[in-house]
């Protein structure tokens, strides 16, 4: 298991009562939470592991899931990709 | 005349989301709050509230954010609104504070500028006779989230002109909106009915038959709600909800609307909903 996934289990797991979320369910298609909490948990993702979501990262495909969170996060803490040699 | 600056005054939730809906719609807004710190949280509101637009990739948001919060100004000053071409009022739902607000409106604005009181419940005729053009006061009620809710409650006060009802439509349509017009009458219909349903699931949590997020879950089970009446509390905010049914219980001398004795609680523990992080539920 990677090591933030339960930093964010936990914090869905505030919002979302009675359900044992799996890594790849679509909180939202599943009708967990609204389009109100999609902006608590953009706030949460950049406050608990200091990334910037930037204009362009602002779809929800990217917080969709516990998985799409992890893999939105590792790649932002990654930083850009290198530009290509000469 | 087309109208394209709109004065906004009172910059809490309802104030920041007009605006919002008014700068995405192409409109140059004026809003005036008389504290700073509160427009510096509007405009924090605002810029949050297009991010969601963009997050959930609502139709026509493309605009880059920040072309879109350029059309906004903000300003203590509301003399500043000697520009304005329409006004839509939402500052807190207290009579003392509105009729203050409404005889330096009538001062600084010109003549022909339409006031558009986004009153929870206060009488619309009132609001009118404390300004010199009662015909051109009309009610907005609009609703929470603003940008997202497709119809608005327009009301007609007593001396309301039909014109003034017409321009406002014109104004609502560009916003995007949808509108019902209603006859004034304290709550008009839809918080005349809500205030009701709150304060009765309040009353049920503080009566202890149920949890709060149970009385939640039977409305959205068994009726298909999207909120239950306590999350719709939170979003409105306890202490407008309290001031909603005051204004409803001295309308009508009736004791049906008087307020139940945990929500004063609350709102005396500073527990406000969601705007201050925490109410039946915990936001943070």
């Amino acid at each position: 298991m990677h090591p933030y996934t339960a930093t964010v289990r936990e914090f869905l797991a505030r919002h979302i009562r009675g359900h044992q979320l799996q890594d790849s369910d679509d909180i939202f298609a599943l009708g967990f939470v609204n389009s109100l909490f999609a902006m608590q948990l953009v706030t949460f993702v950049e406050a608990q592991f200091a990334v910037t979501v930037d204009n362009e990262d602002l779809d929800i495909d990217n917080f969709r899931s516990i998985d799409r969170i992890i893999a939105f996060v590792t790649r932002k803490a990654a930083g850009p990709a290198p530009e290509p040699g000469p | 005349m087309n109208i394209d600056i709109v004065g906004v005054v009172g910059a809490g939730i309802m104030g920041a989301g007009v605006a919002q809906n008014l700068a995405q719609t192409g409109h140059q807004v004026i809003l005036v709050d008389v504290a700073e710190p509160q427009l510096e949280r509007a405009r924090g509101d605002i810029r949050q509230g297009l991010r969601l637009r963009r997050l959930m990739k609502t139709p026509a948001s493309a605009e880059p954010i920040d072309a879109i919060l350029a059309r906004i100004t903000t300003t203590t000053e509301l003399d500043r609104l000697a520009d304005a071409q329409f006004v839509v009022e939402n500052v807190t739902e207290r009579w003392e504070l509105k009729q203050d607000v409404y005889r330096e409106l009538d001062r600084v604005c010109a003549d022909p500028v339409i006031f558009a009181a986004n009153t929870s419940a206060i009488s619309i005729t009132r609001i009118a006779a404390a300004t010199r053009r009662p015909d051109r006061v009309v009610g907005v009620h609009f609703m929470n989230p603003v940008p997202m809710k497709p119809l608005v409650e327009v009301i007609r006060g007593f001396h309301s002109s039909e014109d003034a009802l017409e321009r406002t439509r014109a104004v609502l349509t560009r916003m995007g909106k949808d509108c019902v017009v209603v006859n004034d009458s304290p709550g008009f219909v839809s918080n005349r009915v809500l205030m009701l349903t709150v304060n009765e699931a309040i009353f049920l949590v503080h009566d202890q038959v149920a949890s709060a997020a149970d009385v939640d879950r039977i409305f959205k089970g068994c009726f298909g709600h999207p909120m239950g009446p306590l999350e719709t509390a939170d979003l409105i905010g306890l202490d407008t909800i309290l001031l909603s049914l005051e204004v409803l219980h001295d309308s009508f001398s009736d004791s049906k609307y008087r307020p139940c004795p945990l929500l004063r609680k609350l709102v005396d523990a500073g527990l406000h909903g969601r705007k201050s992080g925490r109410g039946f539920y915990t936001y943070t």
